[in-house]
């Protein structure tokens, strides 16, 4: 027993690497033991300490990028995790979005009188999953991230205590979402079966001798098939897409902006480092597959957006058809040999970066046009936007055009860095259908469009929107358009990934 | 060269539109006069470049150059030759026409601001030495047409928008990637990533079935955008549908992107594979002439009459364009300008016979020449230039084309000669009808020309007249830059231009 106990070594620990996670993790306690143990606090105050914690978190991140340098990627918490600009992109990406969805979520709940720190609690936690799952260096740390993510995400779908349609949404994704989980836990096995590690880099070491333990490389082609449903589910893509329409409708509006932000990118980026960093000696395998996912994501996703008459719903299948375009990203990505595979990392990263802004801003918007109630999300809702509230609606009409990749917005600077990617490692044809899929879903945000300016409408909207709200979107609508005509503000950092 | 005019060209409109969307919407006369200020310092700045233009260059003038995304090997690169000056000109000049001469009749403030965006956009097009950089004002001009159909245009019109959109979108999908692709493979004669046009043509040495694809997904782009057969469908709908500003526009400058983009991206980039899908090309254009021409002839609307004399008349820039003789390519390019003025003209009549009766269908309208005598002779004589009449501007392009092209399409030539004659019956008989006879109850009151349309009108006119009558100091400035094109083209292919012997 004694001998045991000192035995163990505890693993060095550098506090200020995991700042991040660490402050996001003080600012849940705060909100709810604080919150739980004080009477209510003055309307908004919250969600500001939910946005302070996120935006110092963003600011750690920061910093953390400055004195990384150009150094190589350093492992944390006994390999647990990883640390690079890699991951550090991806964590500062997590917080902005964080931050951003607090601030709509803030000026949603003071409006619908269900003011309270345990949603923010909820999103910060949510975000600290995310945060786990892009730095996870081993698959059992991804797992508990993902968990973590998605146990948050199942409560706040079913948030809403007036609307009967979230807390189906909540059910629905909570049992969808477990069954992914089980898949991806599943594939963690049969890879550590096949490899004899979970850790991504001895994963990758062990593959790169090509050497397959145990004898028989069906369990890892299995393994990797039940981490890819996995993902799928995760990430939305077709056909594990299903339950995305739903529960993107059935949450609270602000909510579904946090999902379609700091869910997808953690997500992917979880879904990339497994691919394109543990499995990439495996991408002849795997590469075929994703291909077809991918083409068929932004096929489906896109026309399926077409006929939907709900902007919730719209924006949950124009969703599906940009997590195909992202995915183009990683099969250029998972081009180990090409000199230029670099690229898919960071036009993946770009991407994400670029569509949780947008995401967020779109959402918000349609939380303002929602109402009191958060019922108002028909494509109807929106006839005479343009006259009503001009502002309100050029701001959702920048958002859509870049949403659509139009240049001299963000979007266009995220599609042609995944085209760009894609056209490196020759994928021309996939190139070419992600493209004319980006059309066809151009066709969703016209149909949003000519609803706002074109249709005559007697809407009255909510003039009186939370100072939160206004200055989420204004954030949002400015770093579209700012990215837009200077997309060097972004590409300066993502150039280093 | 202290003044970067050509950067000018292209932000004084849009700052002319970020001022005008920032006025007050109540204080409608400011801002008309801001759109008007603008768009006429854009007007002049194009004259003045026109005077400047060293006539006899064959290289690119006033060329502006500086990192833009420098990431990506993007650069702010504008410069002009000989085949852009002209439809730069043109844009300058018929921007303020159409803003002064046109009523949008509602939401003049938004309407406005569009059509200054509009020109940015076109300006840049036109300018851009830079695929990427080209390629965003070629996208960006979308969005305030998009905008002008759907809102100020007539019945159908968000259809028609949506079409519009949608359709250019699909073609410019290709081209994105065309786009990209080019730059990666020009990466291993260059040396580094570039976007940049010239350094691309003059050093890239694509193998021969690369060069073909990538030269197709351009020109996908492009024949949507002229539009070639069978890609025209959605411009009889944008052009019927359209505000008669918009109409203008896009039958003035925004279909010659196409065109103008066939010359500068398509054949100057990939000459090997312009020569080798000249023919095909070539029978697409000649169905374009006869088909357009058909279509024209049987059409009931008469807006959606000369938005199919469009089609024609585009087939017969494109056969100009892929005869590739230095007299077929020309007029090519006169023809491109020529036909902005005179089918500009005509919508623009077309728009004003629309405000006095309410209606465009020819079997309405009846016996205005005995009412308005000046009118229908100001519509006779733009109609005329249209046809080609010698001695008017259209007959000089459409000459040179079918001279230049003889040699190297001759039976594709003989095809396209009866779409002359086509367009002389069907612009007759529909003058024909519109302008004689006796007028009845509902075309008793047509109201005669008004001063403000007539001086309007002068414009078009003169620039009709005069082109058509001595044509020499434009051709003087296009065809050195023309050469130029067709020396690289056949120092790069094993395409010779075939001598042509005079006066044997």
């Amino acid at each position: 027993m004694m001998l045991a106990a000192n035995m163990f070594v505890g693993p060095e620990i550098d506090w200020f690497k995991i700042s991040p996670l660490l402050v996001m993790l003080g600012g849940v306690l705060l909100l709810i033991l604080a919150g739980s143990l004080t009477p209510q606090w003055k309307k908004g105050a919250y969600g500001i300490v939910g946005a302070l914690t996120a935006c110092a978190a963003a600011v750690l991140t920061a910093l953390l990028w400055r004195d990384l340098g150009d150094g190589e990627p350093i492992s944390l918490l006994a390999n647990a995790l990883t640390f690079s600009k890699f991951t550090l992109f991806a964590t500062f990406t997590i917080a902005i979005a964080t931050l951003l969805a607090i601030l709509l979520t803030s000026g949603f709940l003071v409006r619908e009188d269900e003011d309270g720190p345990e949603i923010f609690a909820l999103i910060l936690c949510a975000a600290i999953g995310g945060m786990v799952m892009v730095q996870a260096n081993d698959l059992i740390v991804m797992f508990l991230g993902l968990e973590t993510l998605s146990l948050a995400f199942y409560l706040l779908t079913a948030s809403s205590r007036s609307r009967s349609a979230s807390g189906e949404a909540g059910l629905k994704y909570f049992v969808l979402g477990g069954f992914a989980s089980a898949f991806f836990l599943y594939g963690v096995a049969l890879v550590f079966g096949a490899t004899g590690s979970t850790n991504i880099d001895a994963i990758a070491a062990s593959l790169s001798k090509d050497i397959v333990l145990g004898g028989s490389s069906a369990m890892l082609l299995a393994g990797i098939a039940l981490l890819l449903v996995g993902f799928g589910f995760k990430v939305s893509l077709v056909p594990f897409h299903t339950w995305t329409a739903d529960v993107y409708q059935g949450a609270p509006t602000p909510i579904t902006a946090l999902m379609g932000s700091v869910g997808k990118t953690a997500a992917f980026v979880a879904l990339l480092r497994v691919f394109s960093d543990a499995l990439s000696s495996r991408s002849d395998d795997w590469s075929p597959v994703v291909v077809v996912l991918a083409i068929l994501t932004l096929v489906v996703g896109s026309v399926l957006a077409v006929v939907q008459t709900d902007v919730k719903r719209m924006l949950a299948y124009s969703s599906i058809s940009h997590a195909g375009f992202i995915l183009v990203g990683l099969v250029a990505a998972g081009h180990s040999a090409s000199a230029d595979a670099g690229l898919g990392t960071s036009g993946t990263l770009s991407y994400l970066f670029i569509y949780s802004i947008l995401v967020i801003g779109t959402l918000g918007i349609v939380t303002i046009v929602a109402g009191k109630g958060d019922n108002e999300t028909s494509l109807d809702a929106f006839k005479g936007l343009g006259k009503s509230n001009p502002v309100l609606a050029m701001g959702m009409t920048v958002l859509l055009l870049a949403q659509a990749g139009v240049p001299l917005t963000s979007g266009f600077v995220a599609k042609f860095g995944i085209i760009r990617a894609a056209v490196s490692t020759e994928s021309y044809v996939l190139a070419v259908v992600a493209m004319l899929a980006a059309v066809i879903a151009a066709f969703v945000y016209l149909r949003i469009m000519v609803s706002m300016w074109l249709s005559e409408g007697a809407s009255s909207h909510d003039v009186s929107v939370a100072f939160s709200t206004r200055l989420a979107i204004g954030l949002c609508v400015g770093a579209t358009v700012a990215l837009g005509f200077l997309p060097s503000l972004l590409l300066q950092f993502t150039n280093q990934i | 060269m202290s003044i970067p005019i050509l950067t000018l060209l292209v932000l004084v409109p849009l700052v002319g539109a970020l001022v005008a969307s920032l006025l007050a919407k109540s204080n409608e006369s400011l801002v008309k006069n801001v759109a008007l200020v603008s768009s006429i310092i854009t007007g002049l700045l194009s004259v003045w470049m026109l005077i400047k233009f060293p006539t006899g260059s064959a290289g690119f003038e006033f060329v502006s150059k500086h990192s833009w995304v420098s990431e990506w090997g993007i650069s702010w690169h504008l410069g002009v030759d000989g085949i852009s000056l002209f439809l730069v000109v043109l844009t300058g000049i018929l921007f303020p026409l159409v803003i002064v001469g046109i009523d949008p009749h509602h939401d003049h403030k938004q309407y406005l601001v569009w059509m200054l965006v509009l020109e940015a956009g076109v300006m840049g097009s036109f300018l851009s030495l830079d695929l990427f950089l080209f390629f965003v004002f070629f996208e960006i001009v979308l969005v305030p047409m998009y905008f002008l159909i759907g809102k100020w245009g007539y019945d159908q019109r968000v259809y028609a928008a949506t079409k519009f959109f949608i359709y250019t979108m699909a073609g410019s999908a290709f081209m994105l990637v065309g786009i990209v692709a080019t730059a990666f493979l020009a990466r291993r004669d260059i040396g580094h990533l570039s976007f940049d046009l010239i350094e691309i043509a003059e050093k890239s040495n694509f193998g021969t079935s690369t060069g073909r694809w990538l030269f197709v997904g351009f020109v996908i782009a492009f024949a949507v955008k002229v539009p070639l057969f069978p890609l025209h469908t959605w411009l009889p709908d944008a052009h019927t549908q359209a505000p008669t500003g918009g109409s203008v526009i896009l039958a003035g400058v925004l279909l010659k992107m196409g065109t103008y983009g066939m010359l500068r991206f398509g054949v100057y980039l990939f000459p090997e594979a312009a020569v080798w899908a000249k023919p095909v090309l070539l029978t697409l254009a000649v169905i374009g002439i006869i088909y357009g021409a058909i279509a024209a002839t049987m059409q009931k609307d008469l807006k959606r009459l000369v938005a199919y004399s469009s089609v024609a008349h585009l087939g017969f820039i494109v056969l100009g364009t892929f005869a590739l003789t230095n007299q077929a390519i020309t007029g090519g390019v006169m023809q491109m300008v020529n036909h902005g003025v005179s089918t500009g003209a005509l919508f623009l009549m077309v728009g004003m016979i629309y405000e006095r009766r309410h209606t465009r269908v020819i079997a309405e309208l009846k016996g205005i020449q005995a009412v308005a005598p000046i009118f229908a002779g100001f519509f006779m004589l733009i109609m005329l230039s249209s046809i080609g009449l010698p001695g008017l501007n259209g007959f000089v392009g459409e000459f040179l084309i079918l001279i230049g092209s003889f040699p190297t399409a001759r039976w594709w030539v003989v095809a396209a000669t009866t779409g002359v004659i086509l367009a002389a019956l069907y612009l007759l008989w529909a003058y024909q009808r519109v302008f004689h006879g006796e007028p009845d109850e509902a075309n008793k009151s047509f109201v005669e020309i008004t001063k403000r349309e007539a001086m309007l009108l002068s414009v078009f006119v003169a620039a009709i007249v005069f082109t058509g009558v001595y044509p020499k100091p434009m051709l003087n400035r296009i065809e050195p830059s023309v050469k130029s094109l067709l020396e690289h083209v056949e120092s790069r292919s094993n395409y010779k231009q075939p001598e042509i012997k005079v006066g044997e």
